[in-house]
């Protein structure tokens, strides 16, 4: 298969660089590993746009960090995404020095971060009551926001596959090698085991802790990516309002601490723990780091309800040996465009990453912008935000719109079924909970399992046997009562 | 705005009973929402016997249990909604009437007036992040419930090797379940030192199939990216944290987990309904009355049962009371009496009574938090000892109960509380186990 | 011989020892009272259980029907029974009490239906 750009990963960066992409007239390709978009570490981070002081002045990350939270807002309204700017909160405590705190307000500034101001206690205390009692001063910064990262991803890819790129999931590329004046990209479908090929004239390394790889398949400048685990503690909405701004701490010498915050909808986040590990595959929690989350949250935050943690996960971020973004075209392989090493704030950067590099990718294939993109796009309608009027209306219109299917949750069978038919759409379990909630709540998707897989079983439409919690290898079932081994062949029972 | 005396929130075993007393006692129109597809409740699901040896000295599988209520209503000609999820209560305007918030297909979203409401959700189970065990997050692990209702009604197998964590009734039950199905259960691992499910099923659900149980042990450890491949369960000590060195790792493709059941209070929090932290469950009077007027509970929204049996009795005594409340109105100058568990008691329903209005015998039930054994329940009102009852042991898995009489508290006009206490057999010390 | 068993009759779980003489039982130690003595003697000279399972339905408003021996069976025919049922499809309706299988496994018990599945309309 030809195309002008292929971009490797569906991470929010490769989702993002696609959807800019998208803008002009040329053949595209994403090909993603995972049999969704937003697989890897865009699923599983903390969920925040931040301000843009933390980075070093002068750096990527500083850079496309400030520019991509101030795209944000008229992002998420073009693209629908579930975002909003609670303010960020760098808390200071008695044991450490106000001059840090001073400090990271100057590098902020020097950033170009709107707003900054340091804030006494008297203060914080009003905008957070259950700071912990040792806190004496914080850096607020008014421009951090919280964003849904599935559905920031999930805009992005969808906008670019409405406008015309192709979007190859369930695909490992295993080599990247130059041919001809492009490359040419060996994969196989990680599902058949099916062997392909892809030519492209421009190719775009997106891929996450694997972006290390790729680059080193082309260019003799070396880059090297440790995958550094990051566990959370996910709490009910119950605790949501536990805090109303994103809490961090002021990094010490103790280590850059864990941050509290509430997500987008509505629960309290705590976490990431921050361990380098070898296994790029390693997304699993420890004890160890559960335990480390439950101690060090209580420095910044007072009484949170660890009681009420309803999961626990893990992500990976891709950090690279130089500490900064790599993006930009490798100097001895022409064409081929990275954008490596995106560890936070990439989220938050994706933006205008994806600016950056469609940009550079545009001007090495000479290539026009199209008359007819469409830059909007709409998310799964959540009935829940209509009058009751529009919400009866809808039902009568569409019944399934008064089915409840997620009860913790209150998402409906009208949801799963948008996530389901839409571009891109969910096919197992994970895509239609990151897509719709259903089975994010209390119970864990305890009570509706079982429901969602009869709606994939019809909509998509697929066999109950071939229903997979997030991909092929992860069946949810073995097969049939009195044959468990058997399978699919007593399907016809 | 369509207007009911009784609404039931939750067509399951609390549900039914309660709508069926109610209208034994004289309430005329009432409504029962049932998000399921069918009346019966979890009960559906339940197809093991064991079900309704007290109330029809009979061994019932769930689903037949269930039918017994079913026909009962429908013999009444009790309406009732399926596919209908009740999204809010809240106070009318003006009236001491509820106003219900309920959705369904065809319908849409309503509104219903009524003059008393019945909590009977029922309860979920903890899950795999409330216990905040270790690990992958990969298909193959499962709530015992969520696997019964796969195996049971759906006839789909979620696994072949199977580990369960949790030693309650549910995950007994599905030990054996899977079992006869087919697959192959290769150990039941319990955190505490005692297992909370009933003797009878450790004998006939573990021992029939020589299924381990290892009780002091956890999970600490899920491996498998896609499908579980293994899990590592180890001893725990005194302070429930494992023990290094005592780790051992099964090769399975599916955990159970079977950790505890958490009445489902989300409505009843909304509408302002005080909630008991140790159960989780409504606070409530001899009425089964919640804290807010006209709002009663019953089943396991109020509190975990251990039989359906219990549900089914209190459940009556709730939609009795409904009926009081819609014919008479809330008795306002009831003076209330508080029960406070004591001593290995960890709570009572009811919380408060009503010295004069209560029942002429009221069933006081509760837990105890350990394994006691030769202990006696004890009663006071106020300081003065009213009874004494020798138990040979008591479990946190079963419900115990005193009873108390209206007619020996009319003699105590100035009572200021009750006391529930366990407490040790002189003869015989030293017999409570933690 | 001697065999230990766990009493079911109540929490307290007696740990019972039955001495067996052939096939007679020639003691019982370890129960506190009289039901754990008749249930020792039962559970080594005459074990029973009722078997509980689910049978597939054609024509259904649900997949499975549940169903239960009508009366309990010798407990090392468990299996027997379960292999008997098992590619058994009952077309819908199913009601309560409706016989599935006459005779379960030659214990000479019928295996009947202990739930209610609709036929679709």
């Amino acid at each position: 298969m030809v195309y002008d750009a292929a971009i490797i990963g569906a991470g929010v960066t490769g989702s993002a660089i696609a959807r800019e992409l998208s803008r002009y007239q040329a053949k595209i390709c994403v090909i993603e590993r995972g049999e969704d978009v937003c697989c890897g570490t865009s699923k599983a981070n903390s969920a925040i746009i931040h301000a843009g002081f933390d980075a070093a002045p002068g750096s990527l990350k500083a850079a496309l960090n400030v520019r991509g939270n101030a795209m944000m807002d008229a992002l998420a309204a073009e693209l629908d995404i579930p975002f909003r700017r609670n303010g960020s909160l760098v808390v200071c405590t008695k044991d450490q020095d106000r001059g840090d705190l001073e400090r990271l307000a100057e590098k902020g500034k020097k950033n170009g971060v709107p707003g900054l101001a340091i804030i006494e206690r008297d203060e914080l205390t009003a905008m957070e009551p259950n700071i912990s009692d040792d806190v004496t001063c914080a850096l607020y910064a008014p421009t951090g926001g919280i964003v849904c990262p599935f559905h920031m991803t999930m805009a992005f890819a969808e906008n670019a596959f409405t406008n015309g790129v192709a979007f190859f999931l369930n695909t490992r590329v295993d080599s990247v090698a130059a041919e001809g004046d492009g490359y040419r990209l060996e994969t196989v479908h990680t599902d058949t085991g099916t062997p392909e090929a892809f030519t492209a004239r421009v190719v775009i390394n997106a891929a996450g802790v694997y972006a290390d790889t790729f680059n080193n398949m082309v260019s003799s400048r070396k880059i090297h990516i440790t995958a550094r685990k990051g566990e959370y503690c996910l709490l009910d909405k119950t605790a949501g309002g536990h805090v109303s701004h994103t809490v961090f701490q002021l990094p010490s010498k103790m280590g850059k601490g864990v941050l509290v915050t509430p997500t987008i909808h509505g629960n309290l986040l705590v976490g990431p723990t921050a361990v380098d590990v070898g296994d790029r595959e390693a997304v699993n929690t420890t004890q160890e780091g559960l335990d480390m989350l439950t101690a060090t949250s209580a420095l910044s935050v007072k009484n949170i309800p660890m009681r009420q943690v309803i999961t626990s996960f893990a992500g990976l971020r891709a950090h690279e040996d130089s500490d900064d973004f790599i993006i930009g075209e490798c100097e001895d392989a022409k064409g081929f465009i990275n954008a490596a090493g995106i560890e936070s704030p990439g989220l938050s950067s994706a933006p205008a990453i994806g600016e950056m590099v469609a940009k550079r990718a545009a001007e090495l294939l000479g290539l026009e912008k199209k008359t007819n993109f469409t830059a909007t796009r709409r998310g799964i309608l959540n009935p829940a935000t209509l009058s009751p009027a529009d919400r009866n209306r809808l039902i009568r219109e569409h019944p399934e719109y008064g089915t409840v299917i997620c009860r913790c949750e209150m998402v409906t069978e009208g949801e799963i079924i948008d996530a389901i038919r839409r571009p891109l759409g969910a096919r197992s379990l994970d895509g239609v909970k990151r897509r719709t909630r259903a089975g994010m709540g209390r119970c864990q998707a305890g009570f509706c399992t079982p429901r969602t897989m009869e709606i994939l079983e019809r909509e998509v439409p697929m066999s109950m046997f071939d229903i997979t919690k997030g991909g092929v290898g992860g069946e949810l079932i073995t097969g049939v009562n009195k044959y468990p081994q058997k399978g699919r062949s007593h399907e016809k029972l | 705005m369509k207007n009911y005396e009784l609404v039931i929130i939750g067509g399951g075993p609390a549900g039914l009973a309660a709508a069926v007393s109610a209208r034994d006692h004289g309430v005329e129109r009432i409504l029962i929402l049932e998000r399921d597809k069918e009346l019966g409740g979890i009960l559906n699901q339940c197809i093991h016997n064991g079900f309704g040896l007290h109330t029809f000295q009979e061994e019932l599988t769930g689903p037949e249990y269930a039918d017994r209520f079913i026909r009962q209503v429908k013999d009444r000609g009790i309406e009732y909604k399926l596919h209908t999820m009740v999204m809010d209560i809240s106070r009318m305007d003006g009236s001491g009437d509820k106003c219900v918030t309920a959705m369904n297909r065809t319908d849409g979203m309503f509104l219903l007036q009524a003059k008393a409401v019945i909590l009977a959700m029922g309860c979920r189970e903890r899950a795999r992040g409330a216990l905040n065990i270790p690990g992958y997050r990969p298909a193959g692990i499962y709530s015992a419930g969520t696997a019964q209702r796969l195996v049971n009604m759906e006839g789909f197998m979620p696994g072949r090797e199977v580990v369960i964590l949790g030693s309650g009734d549910i995950g007994l039950i599905m030990a054996r379940r899977m079992t006869l199905e087919g697959a192959k259960v290769k150990v039941v691992a319990e955190l505490m030192p005692y297992s909370g499910g009933l003797k009878r099923n450790i004998v006939q659900c573990l021992d029939d199939f020589d299924i381990p149980l290892k009780l002091s042990h956890t999970v600490i450890d899920i491996e498998g990216k896609k499908r579980v491949e293994a899990v590592t369960i180890a001893e725990v000590g005194p302070d429930r944290r494992p023990v290094p060195g005592t780790e051992e790792r099964y090769t399975c493709d599916t955990l159970l987990l079977s950790c505890g059941l958490i009445p489902e209070n989300e409505l009843s929090q909304n509408a302002g309904v005080t909630l008991s932290p140790v159960t989780s469950g409504p606070v409530v009077n001899d009425a089964f009355e919640t804290s807010v007027d006209g709002v009663f509970a019953c089943g396991n929204v109020l509190h975990v049962h251990d039989l359906v049996d219990y549900v089914s009795e209190e459940a009556a005594g709730a939609g009795k009371n409904a009926a009081l409340y819609i014919q008479n109105g809330p008795a306002r100058d009831a003076r209330t009496v508080e029960i406070c568990p004591e001593g290995h008691v960890r709570y009572t329903v009811p919380r408060f009574i009503r010295p004069k209005q209560m029942e002429e015998k009221l069933t006081v039930r509760f837990r105890v938090g350990a394994v006691c054994q030769n202990c006696s329940v004890a009663t006071y009102f106020d300081d003065e000892l009213i009874s004494r009852r020798k138990r040979p042991v008591m479990a946190p898995g079963e419900m115990e109960q005193v009873i108390l009489s209206r007619a020996k508290l009319s003699g105590y006009p100035d009572l200021k509380k009750i006391t529930i206490r366990i407490e040790e057999n002189e003869e015989r010390k030293a017999g409570m186990t933690e | 011989m001697k065999r230990e068993l766990t009493c079911i009759g109540c929490p307290l779980g007696c740990t019972v020892t039955v001495t067996l003489d052939g096939d007679t039982v020639s003691d019982v130690t370890g129960n506190t009272c009289p039901k754990g003595d008749a249930y020792a003697r039962k559970e080594v000279t005459n074990p029973t259980r009722i078997v509980t399972s689910t049978v597939r339905v054609s024509g259904g408003t649900a997949p499975m029907i549940n169903v239960k021996t009508a009366s309990d069976i010798p407990k090392g025919k468990i299996f027997d029974c379960i292999d008997a049922i098992r590619d058994l499809i009952v077309p819908a309706p199913v009601s309560i009490g409706d016989v599935i299988l006459a005779d379960a496994a030659g214990t000479g018990v019928a295996i009947i239906a202990a739930g209610n599945v609709d036929a679709i309309a």
